[in-house]
């Protein structure tokens, strides 16, 4: 686990009564990452897992971070003739006990409206929001522009 | 319960992967492929754009021709598939290693309204040194699509500006400007080297 968020909420959960009903709080991010972007003009992406640990599914509702003013997860969709295009994804539901990957070639976080250049060696705070009104907040770190993971 | 929802939806999934699949190679191979209209790129030979470098040079098919080319199209606001795109290229290149001045490597915007020689020179400067950023003018960047057949579209975003849906292939061409595979957006990343290899060696196949 490289997220101190994801450890702070292991150490909640081993130090807290299960419970009761499945919610943000069974939720750990692990493997957080971004890109370097060229400037602000420029929409960024983000990468990471979110994994449900709890019984019942859980629902993303929203993002934010004081990076981006509209950051927001998007799907990314080639058809048949090749053209790949970008869906909006209101809400991502994550499955009781499974892990859903946002990572390079399929679910993203798009930043969109850049408040300042992402820089590689820098990170930046984004909160996740779920449906029962939990949320948790992850530091993201931000490597190269050309990096493909959350480490080499 | 849950899991039995999340099973159905699995088993839609792969339903709908592998009809999505099946009408891609019925369009592009099977009895559906249109023959008229061949999805297929031109030999660049019979191309005829012209487009300007990173470096603000002339190039066009001519540019390409006596060494194997890897040919895809892009733009730079491009958050996601592009950069990806890049660095799994990138990546093809650290591998090729000295062979890879063996290839011509191109990024052809689509966003010509946005992507100027600087910009371009700017973003290709980001990967691999090999990668070299073509655009020109809307004109000369249409004439481009329709010789690769490439399909693009201009996306309005909510919030303002616009994103480009483009074709995310990559076009591998062999020294005689013969288009040879595409490496497509969604296919696994070891597949690719073994075509790159054989757009190179159909290379010294010609040269023989």
């Amino acid at each position: 686990m490289r997220i101190s968020a994801g450890a702070t909420l292991a150490l909640a959960l081993l130090t807290a009564a299960p419970p009761a009903f499945a919610g943000g709080e069974d939720v750990v991010v692990e493997d957080a990452w971004s890109r370097a972007s060229i400037g602000t003009s420029r929409p960024g992406a983000a990468y990471m897992t979110l994994r449900n640990t709890g019984d019942e599914p859980v629902v993303v509702t929203g993002l934010s971070t004081d990076l981006a003013m509209m950051p927001m997860i998007h799907a990314t969709a080639t058809d048949e003739q090749g053209v790949s295009r970008m869906t909006h994804m209101e809400e991502l539901e994550i499955p009781a006990g499974e892990v859903v990957a946002l990572a390079p070639g399929g679910l993203h976080l798009m930043l969109m409206d850049l408040q300042r250049p992402m820089v590689e060696g820098e990170s930046f705070s984004l909160t996740v929001d779920f449906s029962d009104g939990e949320s948790i907040s992850v530091e993201v770190p931000i490597r190269g522009m050309a990096a493909r993971g959350p480490a080499d | 319960m849950q899991r039995r929802r999340f099973l159905i939806y699995g088993v839609a999934g792969i339903g709908a992967i592998a009809a999505t699949l099946g009408i891609g190679w019925w369009q592009v191979d099977g009895p559906g492929a249109d023959a008229q209209v061949g999805k297929r790129p031109l030999p660049l030979s019979e191309m005829s754009f012209r487009l300007t470098d990173h470096e603000g040079k002339p190039v066009g098919p001519q540019t390409l021709l006596g060494r194997a080319s890897l040919i895809f199209f892009g733009f730079t606001y491009c958050p996601e598939v592009c950069p990806t795109t890049l660095s799994d290229i990138s990546v093809w290149l650290d591998w090729l290693g000295e062979e890879a001045t063996d290839l011509n490597v191109v990024l052809i915007t689509v966003d010509p309204e946005r992507d100027t020689v600087e910009a371009l020179a700017e973003y290709v400067g980001y990967f691999h040194p090999a990668i070299r950023g073509w655009t020109g003018t809307t004109l000369q960047v249409d004439q481009a699509t329709r010789d690769f057949r490439v399909r693009y579209e201009k996306m309005p975003m909510e919030g303002g500006g616009y994103t480009m849906n483009h074709t995310s292939g990559v076009f591998l061409f062999d020294a005689d400007g013969r288009h040879v595979s595409i490496i497509d957006y969604h296919e696994p990343r070891e597949f690719a080297l073994p075509k790159i290899r054989r757009a190179m060696d159909e290379e010294t196949k010609g040269a023989t």
